[in-house]
């Protein structure tokens, strides 16, 4: 095959460590990538009819600057961030090192930020809704904002399903190139999610506390 | 450390932890300095939010840099079309939307 | 709440016949009546035959890509009877209506115009075009699949499963009265409660899952999967179109899911997204909507581009007149297409401006088409023209969408759109479109694609006359319709004003049965093909003097394609090959060829999607829970499964490839001239 450092699909390539995981990589990573094009788009107008409501659509209900609290967002933010380096180091675990030990300590390490980050977020809602009476019914505004956060809370769920079933088939299969891809794909969606909440908690967050 | 890895891999390894630790760290500060901007209020509103714009945008340059690795320089071509034209596409209907939406509000 | 959520024996149709007796209600009636027969007999001719066992092994389980394609292409025409009986049953409404009631009530009008907007759009375009891409796609390209065969199989379960449900409305229930295009806040739980809206919304949405994934799946194959050679530039139009429509599936139906889901959540959970008050906003509905709609048209219409580019090719024996620019013509109305879908509301208020530069940019999207026409035309100057079928609807589109272009120009002006939106004036106008551009451009396809896909020819002068039917008809059915809107008269009513409209209303119904008759006449010449199978065969595979690399392969093709991936080294390499004399040369080696095994995850998964939508509609809170836990079980489970493929021998491949090919290798080429009798079997003489 051709240049070993050349990249075959956007993301971590595994070029010369496995080669033959490495060639069948291609159109699996670029299919998922277009799917996360799509699912981006998907995110994408959420934002922009967020960026409307939250404006228009207060209906008398509370404002954003009055539910929003920026101590909880900072903390879900940190988690978030730093599982996404943790799945980075997962992802450099199975491209370098062939124990599979490593691979899964990181694993459970994101999946667990991960779930502190669900369990912030949620907390977060429960503490809008009780002392503000902030659910969704109540305006465009809150309706616009817990879908957005909403889907991305779904995203993440999936994605915590998804490192079960991957810490099952490693433990069944080893790392064989399906594994090793699907792992590399978990990774992609996990960065992409935490590009999501770039936007969510600066768009969403912050704009709405300084206004 | 697992027995075997020829001394070239242990470099790829190492440039790549750089890379993660880079993004790591350049994600924090970021973030760092958003929050810190809204909480002095050291700007006026206007400025602020154009400033917090500016700084999300270069986050997800850095997350797609070092977790992602999208290189304008060294990616294939179809994958850089895939990820430009999405940019573009969000970029249509993002600012389509607000400038439609905003324009028939003011006119209600 | 019985465990059957809100259904009742009420709900069935024909309870309502039995409540209220009348005209308007015996119709419903006999639809579903329609439909439970219609059900009923295919289940009988599949037990009575034995042909259960075929149908799952061969079919429902396969993730053969030319098996999936022709599976699509049957659900689109099998909806597309349904959705024209609607049109005739509008059209004789509104004939009947004229200063009486007419038969139909309000609210039934409502639910056919909804329907059939519903399923000609989403359950008759889509499915044909995707299944037309399936078929043809990896074979112009020297694939063996798509990338992801099994994903394939997914797309083509969820859209019959919304297919299914709209099936299903005719018995069960009620439709949406809201309209194709579903706005708020009529479609809100305030001003339609009921189950109506929901068939509407879970159906689409459907649909919409499965266009996505399949555009994911197209573009990834045309990218990665061609063989050498195969550069993008030389890539067969038919393919460009498809590259496009995929890239604008992929990017175009997340706003309609998002728009769906967003309604949904407002008729179940009380959100605000669009209702009237408490900060809800409909216009954006309407924007996200057409966010997709606008792009959506395009998805239509550049296959029908495609397929018109190989007929005109093909049946003027020369290659195709300025080839790169109607490729980058192509991806221009792509791009375009994002730019434009305000015109789908000039009149909801927004500054002059605005509709000013959507209004310009969207008559740009003039150029490039006409671009296209005139490369049409110059493909036929100088060549050898024949007068198959695909020919025939391919002059008469020439003719035709020129004038709909013009229309939608004109349309495409801020301050005629005040005038004239929402009149019959409009309805003309897509119709004019969608009608000659994409349908006949579908129905173009089959009759070109066809003989590869079962290994013998459609009878040429049944499909003739039924070319003709459609033909005058769409010219009856819809004309008068340009005249009817400048006259005042508005789309989606039930009854319009008596006195001018009567004469112009009585030829658009015969154009409406006009259309009706040339289905029927189609329908009869598959059956009597079908019968006379054995004169009509083309066994050789190249029943046209084809170009492309499709008709390099048997008719039909064994299921890996090719036995050994070919090489190209230009455009229209079949041809080519022919005329250096090497077209039929046997390869020199064989491989074992591995091919996606079946699976039965995908009808399990389009089963598990039913059940979804069919609980949610009718809040069965536990068949949804059900459905969404199956649904999962099934993806788990088939990640775990480590036996994806079949190997097929290369023994095998090597007996079958030779056993046709040392047929056709001797076989009598067919002149041109006799193309359209017996003595065409599949191997063409090639012209110099
Ligand atoms: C084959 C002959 C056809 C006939 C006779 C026909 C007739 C009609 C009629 C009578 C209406 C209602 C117009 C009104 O609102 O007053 C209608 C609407 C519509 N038709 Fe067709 N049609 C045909 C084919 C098609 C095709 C091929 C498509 C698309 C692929 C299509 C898409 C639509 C749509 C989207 C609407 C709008 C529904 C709505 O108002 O929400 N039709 N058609
Ligand atoms: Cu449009």
């Amino acid at each position: 095959m051709s240049d070993v450092t050349a990249t075959r699909h956007p993301g971590l390539n595994l070029n010369h460590t496995d080669r033959e995981t490495h060639d069948r990589a291609e159109s699996v990573m670029f299919g998922f990538w277009v799917f996360m094009m799509s699912d981006l788009v998907l995110f994408a107008v959420l934002f922009a009819t967020y960026a409307a409501q939250s404006v228009h659509g207060i209906a008398g209900g509370p404002a954003p600057a009055e539910i929003f609290e920026l101590k909880s967002t900072l903390w879900q933010t940190l988690v978030l961030l730093t599982s996404s380096f943790t799945m980075g180091l997962a992802a450099l675990a199975l491209k370098y090192r062939d124990d599979r030990r490593r691979l899964v300590l990181w694993l459970l390490v994101t999946a667990a930020l991960g779930g502190t980050f669900l369990y912030l977020e949620g907390a977060d809602w429960l503490r809008m809704a009780r002392d503000h009476g902030a659910v969704p019914q109540v305006s465009g505004f809150l309706s616009i904002f817990y879908a957005l956060t909403g889907t991305h809370f779904l995203h993440v769920s999936a994605a915590m399903v998804w490192i079960g079933v991957m810490l099952v088939q490693i433990g069944r299969f080893g790392l064989k190139p399906e594994v090793k891809l699907r792992v590399m794909r978990l990774a992609i969606l996990w960065h992409l999610l935490d590009v999501v909440w770039i936007g969510i908690f600066t768009f969403v967050f912050l704009f709405g506390v300084v206004q | 450390m697992t027995k075997g890895i020829p001394v070239s891999e242990d470099e790829g390894l190492r440039a790549e932890l750089r890379s993660y630790a880079i993004g790591g760290i350049l994600s924090l500060a970021l973030t760092g300095a958003a929050f810190w901007l809204v909480a002095s209020r050291a700007l006026s509103l206007r400025t602020t939010l154009l400033v917090l714009g500016g700084l999300a945008i270069v986050q997800i340059a850095a997350q797609l840099r070092f977790f992602l690795h999208i290189d304008l320089r060294k990616s294939h071509r179809d994958d850089l079309q895939l990820i430009l034209f999405t940019a573009l596409i969000i970029g249509l209907m993002i600012g389509g939307t607000i400038w439609i939406l905003f324009n028939q509000h003011a006119r209600m | 709440m019985t465990p059957f959520g809100l259904l009742d024996w009420s709900d069935l149709v024909f309870a309502g016949f039995l409540r209220d007796p009348s005209v308007n209600e015996a119709v419903a009636s006999a639809a579903g009546a329609f439909a439970v027969l219609g059900a009923v007999a295919a289940l009988v001719v599949l037990t009575v035959k034995g042909w259960w066992r075929p149908l799952w092994s061969g079919w429902l389980t396969s993730l053969d890509h030319k098996r999936i394609g022709i599976m699509y292409v049957v659900l689109g025409l099998v909806m597309f009877a349904r959705a024209i009986a609607e049109a005739s049953v509008m059209r004789a409404q509104q004939m009947a209506a004229l200063g009486e009631p007419g038969f139909l009530s309000a609210e039934h009008f409502g639910q056919l115009f909804t329907t059939h907007g519903t399923i000609m759009i989403f359950f008759v375009a889509m499915p044909l075009l995707t299944g037309i891409i399936n078929f043809v796609m990896p074979l112009q390209i020297g694939a063996r699949d798509v990338t992801f065969p099994l994903v394939n199989a997914v797309s083509l379960a969820l859209t019959a499963a919304g297919a299914a449900l709209l099936m299903v409305s005719l018995v069960v229930g009620r439709f949406s009265t809201g309209g194709w295009s579903g706005y708020p806040p009529f479609t809100g739980a305030a001003f339609s409660p009921g189950e109506g809206v929901d068939y509407w919304i879970w159906a689409v949405t459907l649909s919409s899952l499965g266009s996505t994934l399949t555009g994911m799946n197209f573009a990834v194959t045309i990218y990665k999967e061609r063989c050498p050679g195969m550069h993008l530039f030389r890539m067969p139009l038919f393919t460009w179109t498809a590259l496009c429509t995929s890239i604008l599936m992929i990017f175009a139906m997340a706003p309609l899911t998002v728009a769906t889901l967003m309604l949904a959540l407002d008729r179940y959970a009380g959100f605000h997204f669009f209702t009237a008050g408490s900060g809800g906003d409909m216009m954006n509905y309407a924007n996200l909507f057409w966010l997709f709609g606008h792009p959506e048209v395009y998805i239509l219409i550049l296959p029908a581009f495609g397929v018109w580019s190989e007929v005109f090719s093909t049946f003027s024996g020369k290659t195709l007149y300025g080839y790169t620019s109607l490729v980058i013509a192509t991806m221009c109305i792509a791009v375009l297409s994002f730019t434009v879908w305000l015109h789908h509301f000039f009149t909801m208020g927004q500054a002059a401006s605005i509709n000013a530069v959507f209004g310009v940019a969207t008559m740009l999207i003039g150029v490039p088409t006409g671009v296209k026409v005139y490369d049409w035309l110059l493909t036929m100057v100088r060549g050898r023209i024949r007068f198959r079928v695909p020919l025939i609807l391919g002059c008469y589109f020439l003719a035709t969408f020129v004038i709909g272009g013009l229309t939608g120009v004109l349309l495409a002006n801020p301050t005629v759109d005040y005038g004239t939106h929402n009149s019959l004036f409009l309805v003309a106008h897509f119709h004019n479109m969608l009608i000659p551009g994409l349908l006949f451009g579908m129905f173009a396809a089959i009759h070109f694609w066809f003989p590869k896909a079962f290994g013998f020819r459609l009878h040429e002068g049944l499909g003739v006359l039924s070319a003709f039917l459609w033909m005058g008809g769409f010219l009856c059915a819809f004309m008068p319709l340009y005249a009817l809107g400048l006259m005042g008269g508005m789309r989606r009513m039930a009854q319009l004003p008596e006195g001018p409209f009567g004469p112009l209303l009585a030829v658009a119904l015969l154009g409406a049965l006009m259309i009706a008759a040339g289905f029927a006449v189609f329908v009869l010449q598959l059956w009597w093909s079908v019968r006379h199978r054995d004169r009509l065969a083309v066994p050789h595979g190249d029943p046209w003097d084809g170009r492309t690399l499709e008709w390099a392969l048997p008719a039909p093709p064994p299921e890996w394609n090719f036995a050994v991936l070919p090489e190209v080294d230009r455009r229209d390499p079949f041809d080519a090959a022919k005329l250096a004399g090497i077209a039929y040369a046997l390869p020199d080696r064989y491989e074992d060829i591995e091919m996606p095994a079946n699976s039965a995850v995908a009808p399990a998964l389009g089963a598990a999607a039913f059940a979804v939508a069919f609980g949610l509609v009718w809040h069965i809170w536990w068949l949804v829970a059900f459905g969404l836990a199956a649904a999962l079980a099934a993806i788990v489970a088939r990640s775990f499964v480590t036996e994806t493929t079949r190997t097929i021998p290369a023994a095998h491949v090597r007996q079958v490839t030779e056993g046709w090919r040392s047929i056709a290798r001797v076989a009598t080429p067919c002149p041109r001239r006799a193309e359209a009798t017996g003595a065409n079997r599949g191997r063409a003489r090639p012209q110099q």
